[in-house]
């Protein structure tokens, strides 16, 4: 009976196909600290995406000619697990991969006070697990906690989202099938204060369209912000304590 | 760059002033050629003040990508040569060439130009591949404009050519919008459209906006590490689709 309808609706009942309303973001964990080995880290699900970013550093630059003298550089690697897509991505770097990398680590650098460490690097991993659209966004939200956690001097986190256009009608955060047929995306980060620092875009807008995206998606980076905040305070509210026992156990000890 | 000359750029600009006289939403001249490259299918040169870029369209016939058997394709790739710039290294393309090309790629595709079913030959098996490589000459500065521009304008002059491969007489690439990329970069509070290298390297962020020929939004990067405003977003988009409408009815009337 889809035959009826000439194309597939994304709105049944004035909602959308998962139940959503057009200024909804989709369910969003966040976890702090998950792997014991990077400096800080960061396991973030929205909606069916599935990222994990681990910071190392600041640390020595290799190869050594990377070295800036004023300042760290920043490194950001989104990788996506060759499982992480419906057809199997071939493992690696592709073009699009080296992009979102790029758009990425510009969108984290304004925030990062990089001239505290002369000549070395912070380093930014994002595994990409399971994708459904807005994977960048999910990987540039994790990748700013997994630097609060990792202890990287900020002026501020870097929240993330994307806002599209599907059935003429401009919604938050697209999920796979409202991106792949809808037409519009606009993926942008911000930081609380309302700085943009990534934006792209590819559909089809008008101004005004782009505008009412624009504000969208800076209302859903807005919330996000409060989940991302939240996460580090309980984590090292919680912490506190801890440290002070085994900083007392650790200088117990060594006297 | 020099400090010293970062500083004067940035001063002349709360001044009100560019350092080659430029207003600030002001292109440089811009030179366009087609058909320069009698070997490629469809070639521009454009020439965006001293910045010179190459574009040559080639069209061959190719397997279909198997998720959509009865379209054609459309690869974009760009090569920042050695020869155009000190910074500029021998090698596979880096994240710039490579952020360019899609850029390029994203305009030509998301406006809708080029009808991907139309270059269909045997749904499945055969479509024409549209080759768009863009051969950056001399960068001085606003690489995304200078190379969107000549390939719009190379795809507008190509020729697919179906009797070299016994698929019928050869005929110009149907072309069906045109969209063009402005870039503008933002100084303190002041926006300033085309910048050179100079320019680039002061401001880091650019904002590039591509439109279509009715006036809407096909495509959007921010590039660089800074931040930028959503005021100075929709200021820049405003006048990008001032600036798209004249480079579009002056170089690219059909």
């Amino acid at each position: 009976m889809i035959g009826m309808d000439e194309k597939l609706s994304f709105f049944k009942d004035g909602v959308r196909l998962d139940g959503r309303r057009s200024d909804e973001l989709r369910p969003i964990k966040i976890e702090v600290g998950v792997l014991a080995r990077a400096d800080g880290s960061c396991y973030m699900e929205m909606g069916d995406n599935r990222v994990i970013a681990a910071v190392y550093g600041p640390r020595e630059v290799h190869p050594r000619h990377l070295q800036e003298v004023t300042r760290a550089i920043v490194r950001y690697r989104y990788n996506m697990a060759s499982f992480s897509v419906e057809e199997r991505k071939r493992p690696g770097p592709d073009r699009r991969s080296n992009e979102v990398s790029k758009v990425s680590r510009e969108a984290l650098e304004p925030v990062v006070l990089t001239s505290y460490f002369p000549k070395s690097v912070v380093d930014i991993f994002v595994e990409v697990l399971q994708a459904d659209a807005g994977t960048r966004t999910a990987g540039i939200n994790a990748a700013s906690v997994a630097l609060a956690d990792a202890g990287i001097p900020m002026k501020s986190l870097i929240s993330s989202c994307a806002a599209g256009k599907v059935d003429g009608e401009i919604v938050l955060d697209p999920m796979k099938i409202e991106d792949n047929l809808g037409e519009a995306d606009v993926p942008i980060a911000m930081t609380p204060g309302g700085d943009i620092t990534l934006l792209q875009m590819d559909g089809r807008l008008t101004k005004d369209e782009l505008k009412r995206a624009v504000d969208l998606a800076k209302a859903g980076c807005r919330q996000i912000y409060e989940i991302q905040r939240k996460v580090l305070v309980d984590r090292y509210s919680h912490m506190e304590p801890e440290i002070c026992d085994e900083a007392v156990a650790m200088a117990g000890e060594e006297i | 760059m020099a400090e010293i000359r970062k500083d004067y750029l940035y001063h002349l600009v709360l001044k009100g002033e560019r350092a080659d006289g430029r207003r600030f939403d002001e292109y440089r001249d811009i030179v366009l050629e087609t058909g320069l490259i009698r070997k490629a299918d469809g070639s521009a040169l454009v020439k965006l003040g001293k910045t010179q870029v190459m574009v040559g369209v080639k069209i061959q016939p190719g397997e279909p990508f198997s998720d959509t058997p009865n379209k054609g394709v459309i690869i974009t790739n760009a090569e920042l040569v050695p020869l155009a710039s000190p910074s500029f290294e021998p090698g596979p393309p880096n994240e710039v060439g490579i952020e360019l090309a899609r850029v390029v790629d994203r305009g030509v595709r998301e406006s809708g130009a080029i009808d991907l079913e139309a270059l269909c030959i045997t749904t499945g098996e055969k479509v024409w591949i549209i080759f768009i490589d863009v051969h950056i000459l001399d960068d001085c500065g606003n690489l995304m404009d200078a190379s969107s521009l000549g390939a719009i304008a190379a795809l507008m002059t190509a020729k697919v050519p179906a009797a070299q491969y016994g698929l019928g007489e050869d005929y110009p690439l149907p072309v069906k919008d045109v969209p063009v990329a402005t870039t503008a970069v933002e100084f303190g509070d002041a926006i300033i459209f085309d910048p050179d290298t100079d320019e680039e390297s002061v401001a880091d962020t650019k904002l590039t906006v591509i439109t279509t020929a009715d006036g809407s939004i096909c495509g959007m990067q921010k590039s660089g590490p800074g931040s930028i405003s959503q005021d100075a977003i929709h200021r820049i988009v405003d006048i990008a689709c001032e600036r798209a409408k004249e480079i579009r009815e002056k170089f690219l009337e059909v």
